[in-house]
């Protein structure tokens, strides 16, 4: 298929959307990245039966504390497609790029020493 | 078990803007299982604190320690060594864990980081309800088990009153009546004679009327 899509992002493999937890996300930002998105099975289609739905809640969580915090709260986002999608992968690494290029850097970074 | 729950981080802000070297203490036993104070939650806390004092421009130390309980001697004394070292801890643990810190850590700034609440049971994940109100007199022995003072409004000894209706409470459509609940064991108990006989007027001064409480046991002191 050879589709591209942002180099900038970074995979992290979990066996479930479901083994993401609220701290995962939280972490990624403290360590400095400027988004975070979860990709998840489509709901209804999970694997271990709720996992996605789970990751869908810790999200939202995590959302709710960015924003908080002062970080951001649409820095982060669940999406949810099939293996067999990959355009759509495609599509949403861009799409989540773009909504976090136009927020800017993690803000966290500008004073934060060594940031990734 | 004590059931708390997680206070809005922005008051736990407002707490300790102008600290610079923060412990976030948890504890091991009733909040963990409710997830307001556990070791987790600390994580959490201290993640968000931390990226908070980021954003302002401020590097806070925020150290995360977890003991097994905050409500005995022997644990709280696992940060002695380390307690002085910070402008203030905010303790994850119910009320009388964070008061047993401020007792014994006498000179440090304390904050509460939960919301202390009742005791009660985890009915399913993430819904925890009221069993228990600690009133020094149990009376489940003549109530088939279910105690009407923390689970009736009005703390009826000899329940139910005119506001119960289909089985739940004129104060609430969701909750259960529970002298309905008592009558309804009672049945399936084969001991519906007993809801004949009248509840004496209850000795309230074991209860927080008889100001604070305190259980002495000479045998087990050493």
């Amino acid at each position: 298929m050879r589709l591209s899509y942002p180099t900038n992002i970074r995979i992290i493999r979990v066996p479930c959307s479901g083994k993401v937890d609220i701290i995962h996300i939280l972490r990624a930002f403290e360590k400095g990245a400027d988004g975070v998105c979860v990709v998840g099975c489509i709901e209804g289609d999970c694997h271990f039966k709720t996992g996605n739905f789970r990751a869908r809640k810790r999200v939202e969580q995590a959302r709710k504390l960015l924003e908080s915090v002062g970080v951001g709260g649409e820095r982060v986002k669940m999406y949810n497609l099939s293996s067999g999608e990959g355009p759509l992968f495609a599509r949403y690494a861009t799409e989540i790029v773009d909504i976090v290029k136009a927020l800017g850097p993690n803000p966290i970074k500008r004073f934060k020493k060594n940031a990734a | 078990m004590i059931v708390a729950e997680k206070k809005p981080i922005e008051e736990i802000i407002e707490q300790v803007e102008d600290c610079e070297k923060l412990l976030i203490l948890g504890c091991n036993e009733c909040v963990t299982v409710c997830e307001a104070g556990g070791k987790k939650e600390v994580g959490v806390l201290a993640s968000a604190l931390r990226m908070y004092f980021l954003n302002q421009g401020k590097e806070v130390r925020i150290d995360e320690v977890t003991l097994e309980r905050q409500c005995d001697h022997e644990y709280l004394e696992e940060i002695r060594e380390v307690a002085d070292q910070y402008d203030a801890i905010v303790s994850l643990a119910c009320g009388v864990g964070v008061q047993f810190v401020a007792e014994k850590y006498h000179s440090q700034r304390v904050y509460p980081g939960v919301n202390t609440c009742f005791l009660g049971a985890t009915e399913q994940r993430g819904l925890w309800t009221e069993r228990c109100q600690a009133c020094g007199t149990c009376i489940l022995a003549y109530t088939a088990g279910i105690c009407p003072i923390s689970r009736c409004a009005k703390r009826l000894l000899n329940g139910p009153c005119g506001g119960s209706s289909n089985g739940k409470c004129e104060i609430n459509p969701e909750l259960d009546c529970a002298w309905q609940l008592i009558i309804d064991r009672l049945k399936a108990l084969g001991r519906l004679e007993d809801y004949e006989k009248l509840l004496e007027i209850k000795d309230w001064s074991t209860d927080r009327a008889g100001g604070p409480r305190k259980v002495i046991r000479e045998d087990v002191q050493i």
